[in-house]
């Protein structure tokens, strides 16, 4: 099991541990945190998942794949420099304890 | 509308989107979610796709259980509605049950149709619209080396790219001249049937079954073509497109016309009845009543619902229409109304914008997400594109969202870029 870290804009963290193999968004919706929509399960198909990833895990996480820089410049939140689609972020142990912000929007 | 007690019918992607709105908005009022499937809702278009491939259920849930816990939605699952007492505003459940109402939603979805062919509605062919079909067809995949597939839609496709992957040697018999064609572009269609022969799927067009025999017991299954040839194959699927399910609205007296016929407030005839989904036709933006089979057009709706049932009615309801299909490494993604072009222009091998009246009404990609994502702004722009804008900006979509964009000014206000 690894932790992952969602960070709302108003400052709240939510823990919960997560499945390795599952995206970072599925995990938000397995466990109920708001804030992350999925709109369309992960297909990347919607950009309703954005993420900021926190500066000190961006390099751990790695960069974006070139159809996700798409999306996310359509997002309904600007996208920042460490921002992911969470679905394209997958769990894994060495993510263990990764933090992400959440966008004031996602739609 | 603060205390009434909201009861919905059917337990997918439009029933779980508007209780989780209607509590958003603010709803305090007690809500009821009755569903005829088993267990928690979950997403349909994985069934086509990566459950196929990986059959893990535990991913496809729409929510977790602790999310309708903690909304305070009572779900009660594997429990199917059959009848509508308008006057009394009551439902009755196939176990006699009665659930009282203040205002009902339907969302009842569809249901896959039986073709007219022979042996069609046989128990051993199979079909695919629930998690339980899905089971089913994966436990006969296991065992299979030839699947043939009865209808060239998105579905079939989907399950053709799965199968042929998988090992399974996949013949996908369309009764029509082309692939896909309630929904795409012919040249889509061309593009999609080269992808499916390159993968190794064989794809017969003008290729009508005229009958099914699946014996069982280890005989083969046998398709006959209406030209009297004869494929053998280990399963048969039927995947020929669906319809609504509007009987019960149909018994209780409400209008239907290829599905539940609504007003651009999603209400039907009776203020205390709305209906949303797939099985919903829904005032579009060309006049006419439309249904649309998709996750955008379920979820759409029931956010529009939620702010009406809780707000009072506003606007219509108005959204620009996205779907998306993959079929093995090509994702194909709509955006707009691609049946309702009268001319399309290609652009590369990959984009097809489809016009109306010298607009913009569409536009069809695969696996290029920045210029889908271009095209679904310029839809919802509320000046229209002109295809002399288009042609102007050589059709590049992204350019034009981008240079629209900029003589708009911003369109997302400043804080959203120093937060969080
Ligand atoms: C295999 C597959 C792949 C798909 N792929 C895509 C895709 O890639 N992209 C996309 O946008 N869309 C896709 N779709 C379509 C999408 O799943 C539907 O548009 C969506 O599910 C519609 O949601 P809905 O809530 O209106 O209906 P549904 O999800 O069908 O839910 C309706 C529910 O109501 C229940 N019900 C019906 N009558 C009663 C009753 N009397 N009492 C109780 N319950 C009742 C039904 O059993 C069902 O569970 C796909 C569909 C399938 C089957």
């Amino acid at each position: 099991m690894t932790k992952i870290v969602y960070v709302a804009t108003d400052g709240s963290r939510t823990e919960v541990e997560a499945r390795d193999g599952d995206s970072v968004m599925r995990t938000a919706l397995a466990n109920d945190v708001e804030g992350i929509v999925g709109e369309c399960g992960g297909s990347m198909m919607c950009a309703t998942c954005h993420v900021i990833v926190d500066e000190a895990w961006a390099e751990k996480v790695g960069p974006r794949s070139d159809g996700e820089e798409d999306l996310l410049d359509g997002a309904a939140t600007e996208p920042r420099p460490t921002s992911r689609l969470s679905c394209q972020i997958t769990v894994r142990p060495e993510l263990d304890g990764l933090v992400v912000h959440l966008p004031e929007a996602q739609m | 509308m603060q205390n009434q007690r909201i009861v919905i019918v059917g337990a997918g992607h439009a029933a779980v989107q508007l209780v989780a709105s209607l509590r958003q908005e603010g709803h305090a009022g007690e809500i009821l979610l009755v569903g005829d499937e088993p267990g928690l809702p979950y997403q349909r278009p994985p069934l086509s796709k990566g459950f196929m491939k990986d059959g893990d259920a535990d991913r496809l849930a729409l929510r977790p259980a602790s999310f309708y816990e903690k909304n305070a939605i009572t779900r009660l699952d594997g429990v199917r509605v059959t009848a509508v007492d308008r006057a009394e505003r009551v439902l009755t459940t196939a176990d006699g049950e009665r659930i009282g109402y203040d205002q009902l939603v339907l969302a009842t979805g569809a249901r896959n149709v039986r073709p007219p062919i022979e042996g069609a509605d046989h128990a051993s062919v199979v079909e695919l619209r629930t998690l339980a079909h899905a089971e089913d067809i994966r436990k006969r995949l296991a065992r299979a080396r030839r699947a043939i597939v009865v209808g060239g839609g998105f579905i079939g496709l989907e399950f053709a790219a799965m199968a042929e992957a998988a090992g399974v040697a996949t013949v996908v018999l369309e009764a029509g001249a082309r692939l896909m064609a309630r929904a795409v572009s012919p040249a889509i269609s061309e593009r999609f049937l080269s992808l499916h022969r390159a993968a190794g799927t064989t794809i017969r067009l003008d290729a009508a079954a005229a009958r099914i025999e699946a014996p069982g017991g280890g005989a083969p299954d046998r398709v006959t073509l209406a030209d009297g040839e004869v494929l053998e194959g280990d399963v048969v699927l039927v995947a020929t497109g669906v319809r609504p399910n509007v009987e019960l609205a149909q018994a209780a007296g409400l209008a239907v016309d290829n599905g539940i016929v609504v007003d651009g407030q999603l209400a039907t005839a009776d203020p205390a009845i709305s209906a949303i989904g797939d099985c919903a036709s829904v005032p579009g933006p060309l006049g006419t009543h439309m249904r649309l089979e998709s996750v955008q057009a379920a979820t759409d709706q029931a956010r529009h619902l939620a702010r009406r049932l809780q707000h009072g009615a506003s606007e219509a309801f108005e959204a620009v229409p996205w779907f998306w299909s993959d079929q093995g490494d090509a994702k194909l993604q709509i955006a707009g109304l691609t049946t309702a072009a009268d001319a399309w222009q290609p652009v590369g091998e990959d984009v097809v914008i489809g016009l109306r009246s010298g607009r913009l009404i569409s536009v069809e990609t695969i696996n290029q997400p920045g210029p889908h994502m271009a095209a679904r702004k310029l839809l919802a722009a509320a000046e229209p594109v002109s295809a002399a804008e288009l042609a102007a900006a050589d059709w590049d979509l992204r350019a034009l969202a981008k240079e629209r964009q900029g003589a708009a000014g911003p369109a997302r206000p400043e804080a959203a870029r120093t937060a969080p």
